[in-house]
């Protein structure tokens, strides 16, 4: 079976200008910096990481809202990388995305009943008022939203309810991918749950696809089929869910995993916790050879930060670019979520 | 004798669509070297209530404050605002959710410390600056006597985090207030701020109130916790009790929508259906009953107050449903049970009808 989207060594380099009038370029952040990865029908991937790390980025290059700086991307066995404007347009209705905040990305001045209608009129599917107010009106249905608030401009829904008109305007073209960037952290948690329902429903429905952003481990513990960790513009590992909670490879992402608050105190003692020192290194100026060495619990230097590790498999499946993947030992006694 | 005390804390709010009660009658209180966390979501009142012991909401002339707040046993709303600005900052000093905003950007670090340490104590410039530089050191920020001459876009969130706490404790507060400190920072930062905040607690016998919406935070470095909705301390017990054997069905719903890595894979969230209600239109009876899968007809008269639950003196709870059904809707839902099946099954079902109309 051929994957949805297949992506080839993608780099995105923002270059950084100085100079009025004649500018140069003085540099680049690197924010995605040759990535590879397949895109499976029907499943749901999800890309983790700090800040900074080019997740984002990365969804914006798949549905191509940016422009890669080299590399490829392949919807359905067709190069994407470097379509116009004008031959993108029939993709949109295929990839659709939800965006993390909910008040800045819905038009102030437009009743909800206009926003989630403006995808037929954009792709010129509906242009009659009532049949379009009948379909809109069955989408706000199926994402738990009154039809009658139909009328109602975004100010009057909570950010739960506003998040549900996001998905709704994202779902109303049956598109076969959606990207969900963060879809949820801006939300109560008592609400996100709402949402994380939502989506899985809908996904079921409807058969999508989706990229699922965030930040939050423990999210995509609950959605993602299968998990890329990015750390400054490089995936540093791969797995489906099980492989990387049950035994993560990765410094990196064991370290990641070591640090989500877990609500139970208990656990909590009994964990012995790693804390990652100091903070992400600027994109401008990665670290050589692995770029997570200058935090690395298992730095060897002379080795890391010379030798730029490969992404290969490792015990247990998962596929991870590191000198010096976790044991079992170390897994177990770090990771909460360790298969004990 | 508790640090600080809160009894029946009342901040009401006077606007033009009528009375906004944000904090509708709340008590609570700290020891020496204890942590406090007070969990709830945005409209609960947490931020309100502790604004309001650091003397920050006494300045809305909308305000309507009553009740006590005691601070070693002097009360905090009767003080005059000269008073609260000497307590303010070396009694009892704050952390926001925002470092960037929180922190000055045409100042120097080092300026902005030794001002809030000639604020309160009469000492020279220098002996400020070196104070300065201590607290960086102790809040873990290499080179201290070099960063002090930085501005704050030059520091990282999670470095500017640790600035605010260098500054909070310059003065050897009693009473630390954290509002959110950790929700804008990356996890692995986050990790880093919650050590830092623990061994702190540790060194200076500091009182901290942590404020936060992630109950995974308070299970970490807090004593007590205090579940707030709409205005009121819903349940209040010792941290492993909250975690354990929670009484309030608002707990339970926190506890079930949250996605946790300790959990087993494939368990499914349940959603709290609804949201948040208004503050200005708060419903009749219970605040929580439009909310809650285990309404009775009754509860949407009576209001329940805050009550020990039997047996235990430390864990209070304001719920109507009786101590026995609600350890069995507990034991349910532990177990994995639906809400409207564990309503069922302790036989609640004979009464109202679920509260479905009210997810919308």
């Amino acid at each position: 079976m051929t994957p949805l989207i297949e992506v080839r060594d993608l780099v995105k380099h923002f270059p950084i200008r100085k100079g009025v009038v004649f500018q140069r370029q003085v540099g680049a952040v690197q924010a995605v910096d040759g990535i590879s990865f397949d895109i499976n029908e029907g499943e749901t991937l999800g890309i983790v990481g700090e800040s900074g790390c080019g997740k984002s980025t990365t969804a914006r290059l798949i549905t191509r809202l940016l422009e890669p700086t080299s590399g490829s991307i392949t919807y359905e066995g067709r190069d994407i990388s470097h379509l116009s404007r004008q031959e993108l347009k029939p993709l949109r209705r295929d990839m659709q995305v939800v965006f993390q905040d909910p008040y800045s990305s819905l038009n102030p001045r437009k009743t909800v009943g206009t926003i989630i209608g403006e995808p037929f009129v954009i792709h010129g599917i509906e242009y009659d008022t009532a049949k379009r107010k009948r379909l809109v009106q069955d989408l706000m249905e199926q994402v738990g939203l009154n039809p009658e608030h139909y009328n109602r401009l975004p100010f009057e829904f909570s950010g739960g309810q506003r998040q549900r008109i996001g998905v709704a305007r994202a779902i109303a073209l049956k598109p076969r991918l959606v990207v969900a960037d963060e879809p949820v952290s801006a939300l109560d948690v008592s609400i996100q749950a709402q949402i994380l329902n939502l989506l899985r429903d809908l996904q079921r429905e409807l058969g999508l696809t989706i990229v699922f952003i965030a930040h939050d481990l423990s999210v995509v513990r609950h959605m993602c089929d299968r998990v890329a960790v990015m750390y400054l513009g490089k995936i540093v590992e791969f797995a489906n869910n099980e492989q990387l909670y049950d035994h993560p490879r990765h410094p990196y992402s064991g370290a990641l995993l070591s640090a989500v608050p877990v609500p139970d105190p208990r656990l909590a003692r009994e964990k012995h916790r790693q804390v990652l020192v100091g903070d992400v290194p600027s994109p401008t100026n990665p670290p050589p050879a692995c770029r997570f060495h200058t935090r690395c619990p298992k730095f060897v230097a002379g080795h890391c930060d010379v030798e730029e590790p490969l992404l290969e498999a490792k015990q247990g499946g998962n596929i991870a670019a590191c000198h010096y993947p976790l044991t079992d030992e170390e897994i177990a006694s770090r990771v909460p979520t360790a298969a004990a | 004798m508790a640090l600080l005390e809160v009894r029946d804390l009342k901040v009401h709010f006077n606007t033009d669509d009528g009375v906004v009660k944000a904090v509708d009658g709340v008590s609570y209180s700290v020891d020496r070297g204890q942590a406090l966390g007070i969990v709830g979501e945005s409209g609960s009142g947490k931020s309100v209530s502790s604004l309001t012991v650091m003397g920050l909401t006494r300045f809305f002339s909308n305000a309507q404050i009553s009740g006590e707040i005691l601070l070693d046993g002097k009360d905090l709303l009767a003080a005059s605002d000269e008073e609260m600005r000497h307590l303010r900052g070396s009694e009892i000093s704050m952390i926001f959710q925002d470092p960037l905003s929180s922190l000055h950007p045409f100042y120097k670090i080092g300026d902005q410390l030794v001002e809030a340490i000639r604020t309160h104590r009469d000492v020279s410039r220098a002996q400020a600056l070196d104070r300065a530089v201590e607290m960086l050191g102790l809040v873990g920020i290499p080179e201290p006597r070099r960063r002090v001459d930085g501005f704050p876009h030059e520091f990282s969130g999670g470095m500017r985090q640790r600035v605010m706490i260098a500054m909070a404790l310059a003065n050897d507060p009693k009473l630390l207030i954290a509002d959110e400190p950790t929700t804008a920072l990356d996890v692995t930062v986050q990790a880093q701020i919650l050590e830092l905040i623990g061994r702190l607690q540790n060194e200076l016998d500091t009182a901290i109130v942590i404020i936060t919406h992630d109950l995974g935070v308070v299970a970490e470095v807090t004593d007590e916790i205090a579940v707030m909705y709409a205005g009121r301390i819903v349940e209040r017990a010792p941290t492993d009790t909250i975690f354990s054997a929670p009484e309030h069905p608002y707990t339970w719903g926190l506890l079930g929508s949250i996605a946790r890595l300790d959990a087993p894979r494939g368990d499914e969230l349940v959603p709290i259906p609804g949201r948040p209600p208004s503050l200005i239109n708060l419903p009749t009876g219970c605040s929580f009953h439009p909310r809650c899968p285990y309404v009775r007809e009754a509860h949407r008269r009576i209001d329940p107050s805050l009550e020990p639950v039997a047996g235990d003196s430390g864990h209070h709870v304001a719920c109507l449903l009786n101590t026995e059904t609600r350890k069995r809707l507990w034991r349910l839902l532990e177990a994995g049970t639906a809400p409207e099946e564990a309503r069922a099954q302790v036989g609640l079902e004979d009464d109202v009808a679920s509260p479905k109309e009210a997810s919308l």
